[in-house]
């Protein structure tokens, strides 16, 4: 790492892109000075941003030219409306246009924006199957999840679908976020105020430990940059061998840990000795000590 | 949701033509603003979309502070707020400018 620590989960979705691209490479694609602000929220007399909470755009990573997306958080959690999803799936749809060495996704999200309903519902569809476009035509696509709104419901399974996945510690991947399973499945299922549960249970380094996320990392944007480096050759094969695997996986899963009431049960079934100590580990000490008993799902 | 739209006198340097800039984000009490060349000489441009309605005449004393002290010939300003403090908007729109001129 070179310099001073600067914070992936504080920045802006344009700070994310500028501090995760080579300096000074992004050039984004329907900037803010076009104004595709959304129709739906101007119709229920809502605030609207001039980008619709979605940067796209290409830049360069370590010298490779790449496409590169980033969501604001800030800007209504993240929420996918129509107009925001469309330049989503759009800039995944240049993938197959140009030898692209990859395309990355700054993921920062609740999911779909209620207030644009269906609309955004098919903007997030739009997204999924632009990824696995992407994915078909050979481009790899690679989720980055650190921001402060985490990346639940569609944006959830769309980071799944992506080749592979970095995480922070402070980074949360799900689908079902944790006020909505508590309203759904009651407070004995999960209590969202309780944020060392939430983070237990969505948080990077469960993620980590699971298999679904690749890299567990620094809340830092050089750590991020790194990382979206290396994955960037993390391709993973689309086709039915390797869904009939993942099958495979997902249901040794469920054996193993379906009976698990809290994420320290599913550490301690895993083989953690000690999993008390694991939220308090800094990354590297973490990944050292959850080595043997990371299940690999790739 | 209210719109307001303001247009100074600015009597200081053409503002140079350069790539927009946005800085700041639509969340509560914050605001993004959106900074181009391009308006009339003479003048500064600003439009306000705001979701605290019956403010007006303090972004007209905030607004007309920022093109006083700026004053830059031909600047166009837009803005989303979610209800931002007058200082902070301040702050955004210097921010803003600072970062325009800045910019390669």
């Amino acid at each position: 790492m070179t310099g001073p620590a600067r914070s992936f989960r504080e920045a802006t979705a344009r700070r994310r892109l500028e501090g995760v691209l080579d300096p000074g490479s992004f050039r984004e694609i329907l900037g803010p000075a076009h104004r595709l602000t959304s129709p739906h929220l101007a119709a229920l007399d809502l605030p609207v941003s001039f980008d619709d909470g979605a940067v796209v755009g290409s830049g360069l990573l370590g010298g490779r030219p790449v496409l590169a997306a980033a969501q604001e958080g800030g800007f209504m959690g993240g929420g996918v409306g129509e107009v925001h999803g469309a330049k989503l799936a759009g800039l995944l749809g240049l993938a197959e246009r140009q030898p692209w060495a990859g395309v990355l996704l700054l993921l920062d999200s609740g999911g779909v924006r209620l207030q644009e309903a269906n609309a955004g519902l098919l903007a997030v569809s739009e997204v999924m199957r632009a990824v696995l476009s992407a994915r078909a035509a050979s481009v790899p696509v690679v989720a980055l999840v650190g921001g402060g709104w985490g990346c639940f419901g569609g944006m959830g399974i769309v980071a799944r679908c992506c080749d592979a996945i970095a995480m922070s510690e402070e980074g949360r991947l799900g689908v079902t976020g944790p006020d909505v399973l508590e309203t759904t499945k009651g407070v004995e299922e999960l209590d969202a105020s309780d944020r060392a549960a939430v983070w237990r249970t969505y948080g990077g380094k469960h993620r980590y430990l699971l298999g679904e996320a690749d890299r567990l990392i620094e809340d830092d944007l050089s750590a991020f940059r790194e990382a979206a480096m290396e994955l960037l050759s993390a391709r993973r094969d689309l086709g039915l061998e390797e869904l009939e695997r993942e099958h495979r996986h997902l249901g040794r899963r469920l054996e193993e840990f379906g009976g698990c009431a809290d994420a320290r049960d599913v550490w301690r079934a895993a083989g953690v000795e000690d999993p008390d100590r694991l939220p308090g580990l800094e990354p590297a000490d973490f990944r050292a000590a959850v080595r043997a008993a990371r299940r690999g799902d790739r | 949701m209210e719109r307001l739209s303001f247009d100074f006198a600015c009597r200081g340097d053409p503002a140079p033509l350069l790539a927009p800039i946005l800085v700041g984000v639509v969340a509560s009490g914050n605001l993004e603003v959106l900074v181009e060349g391009g308006a009339p000489p003479g003048r500064c441009r600003l439009e306000v979309l705001t979701s605290a309605r019956g403010f007006g005449e303090i972004w007209e004393a905030v607004l007309r502070d920022f093109a006083t002290r700026h004053s830059l010939s031909g600047l166009a300003v837009s803005v989303n707020d979610a209800g931002a403090t007058p200082a902070v908007v301040s702050l955004r729109l210097d921010q803003a400018v600072d970062e325009y001129l800045r910019r390669p």
